[in-house]
């Protein structure tokens, strides 16, 4: 019972290197399960490089302690494929290898996105870039997650859009008790979704309550003024 | 005529496992690496001539060499791989030109089944057969890493292993093909079924399954045609592919859409 009080994710002095600049420097945060942590920053600030780290797709510094033996799905921000190209839903869907895949649990997959299960047949290259995410996000239930990792598709995808795709994943969190963190490019999704939120350019400029430290100030300091912000970080740590 | 039937079975293993390499090839969009790959066995050949051994494993051990080069190059330098294997490979075919003797170098370029000795026949088919089940193995992780790198190694699944694998298999069948159609033509054996599988397939399993399909029918028409107009084989295949893809493209108006 104890346990499950032990943050679900424990990030220390996490730095990321990329032919000798530093991408990320001494990031430190912890994550509990059932949260929604919301990771913001503007363009560059290294929040796609994070959620590599965290999925151990590329090298890093410092400790990322998951607790043990956690699933975690990821969901990319693009997926970069020809519209003709020949491979069905259902196909790309087997293609995660799951255990035990079956047609079935491809239409539970899709249903539990509000897909129909007619999508399954279709070209993975032909669905819209808004059903194509729904897809993603069916890829990764797939594998059983209790950590979902979302990056946000910057401008693929209408503002409506947007919206039911976060409301998806609220009732998705509600319903497996996911643990989720997404990246934003919008702050009324982070006050809306997430019960934390981490400012990031390069280092970490704010991290908790959305109502606590999304203030103005802050603000100015993550997207405003490149270098200012170094400038005011001195010992700001948690 | 009595050759035409160990043609036929040589012509057919090779074109159902290069056909079906083509699909991953064009998956990965490399379709000009493997071109220019092909030109690389043709100083193996040289070497292998020169050294009177095969000239199959001269092919072979040419390519798995810079197959490795390759995979290296593609995880260690910031150079574009494409242009190094466009610079370095055009090169090993001007190698191969001035070093392969003149009563040889038709043969490297363009391929010959006709004089196929029973070792000949039983490599060729078994070395096919295993390329085949091979990548059969591995196909759906390697679908994966072609549509998506990234969430193929969120499950992790080992890119560079996969490339590897990949490359070496490629390799395999490169250098298999050589006898058949010749280190000119080797990429188009590979290419040209999987393109036209493409133009009219929706389904992974259809794109694999009707790309093997024309790679056989290409061969076979390929070795029929040839041995009773007496031509060579190879750019007969080629042809008959062209034919094809030009079919698949026509047709690709019908059926899709």
């Amino acid at each position: 019972m104890s346990i499950s009080k032990e943050p679900i994710l424990k990030v220390k002095d996490l730095a990321v290197k990329f032919n000798e600049e530093k991408i990320l420097d001494g990031l430190n945060f912890e994550i509990n399960e059932g949260e929604v942590l919301a990771v913001i920053g503007p363009n560059g600030a290294g929040k796609t490089t994070l959620f590599k780290a965290l999925l151990g797709m590329r090298p890093y510094d410092g400790e990322i302690n998951w607790r043990k033996d956690l699933r975690i799905g990821y969901v990319p921000q693009r997926m970069e494929i020809e519209t003709d190209i020949p491979l069905t839903v259902l196909e790309f869907l087997r293609l995660r290898g799951s255990e035990n895949f079956s047609k079935e649990k491809a239409k539970e997959a899709v249903k539990s996105v509000l897909l129909k299960e007619e999508i399954l047949d279709s070209g993975l290259g032909e669905v819209s870039v808004g059903q194509r995410q729904r897809i993603l996000i069916a890829w990764a239930l797939l594998g059983k997650p209790q950590v979902l990792l979302f990056d946000e598709p910057t401008a693929d995808i209408d503002i409506s859009g947007q919206e039911s795709i976060y409301q998806l994943l609220h009732h998705l969190q509600d319903k497996y008790n996911l643990t989720i963190i997404l990246i934003s490019h919008d702050l009324n999704v982070v006050y809306k979704y997430a019960e934390k939120v981490l400012c990031l350019n390069r280092r970490l400029i704010c991290f908790g309550l959305p109502q606590d430290v999304l203030n103005s100030e802050q603000i100015e300091k993550l997207y405003g003024g490149g270098h200012a912000f170094y400038h005011h970080l001195g010992g700001h740590q948690h | 005529m009595e050759g035409i039937l160990p043609q036929l079975l040589v012509g057919i293993f090779i074109s159902a496992a290069a056909s079906l390499l083509g699909v991953f090839a064009i998956l990965k969009r490399m379709s000009l690496v493997g071109d220019a790959l092909s030109h690389v066995a043709l100083p193996g050949i040289a070497l292998a001539l020169f050294l009177k051994i095969n000239p199959f494993l001269g092919a072979l051990a040419f390519l798995f060499f810079s197959a490795f080069g390759i995979w290296i190059l593609e995880y260690r330098t910031k150079l574009s791989v494409d242009t190094i294997v466009g610079v370095f490979f055009t090169a090993s075919l001007a190698v191969g030109a001035l070093f392969i003797p003149e009563f040889e170098i038709l043969e490297a370029l363009f391929g010959n089944i006709a004089k196929l000795t029973s070792t000949d026949i039983l490599v060729s088919v078994a070395l096919s057969l295993a390329l085949i089940l091979v990548l059969l193995s591995v196909h759906k992780k390697l679908a994966l890493h072609m549509v998506s790198q990234d969430m193929a190694s969120s499950i992790g699944i080992n890119s560079k292993q996969l490339e590897f694998i990949f490359l070496m298999l490629f390799s395999l069948g490169v250098a298999l093909g050589i006898k058949f159609i010749g280190a000119l033509l080797m990429g188009a054996l590979i290419i040209i079924p999987a393109a036209a599988a493409k133009n009219i397939s929706k389904s992974l399993h259809g794109f694999m399954v009707l790309s093997v399909a024309f790679g056989i029918l290409s061969a076979i028409s390929g070795v029929y045609l040839a041995s009773i107009y007496n031509l060579p084989p190879g750019p007969i295949f080629i042809l008959s592919g062209t034919a094809i893809f030009i079919l698949s493209f026509i047709g690709r108006g019908i059926f899709k859409r």
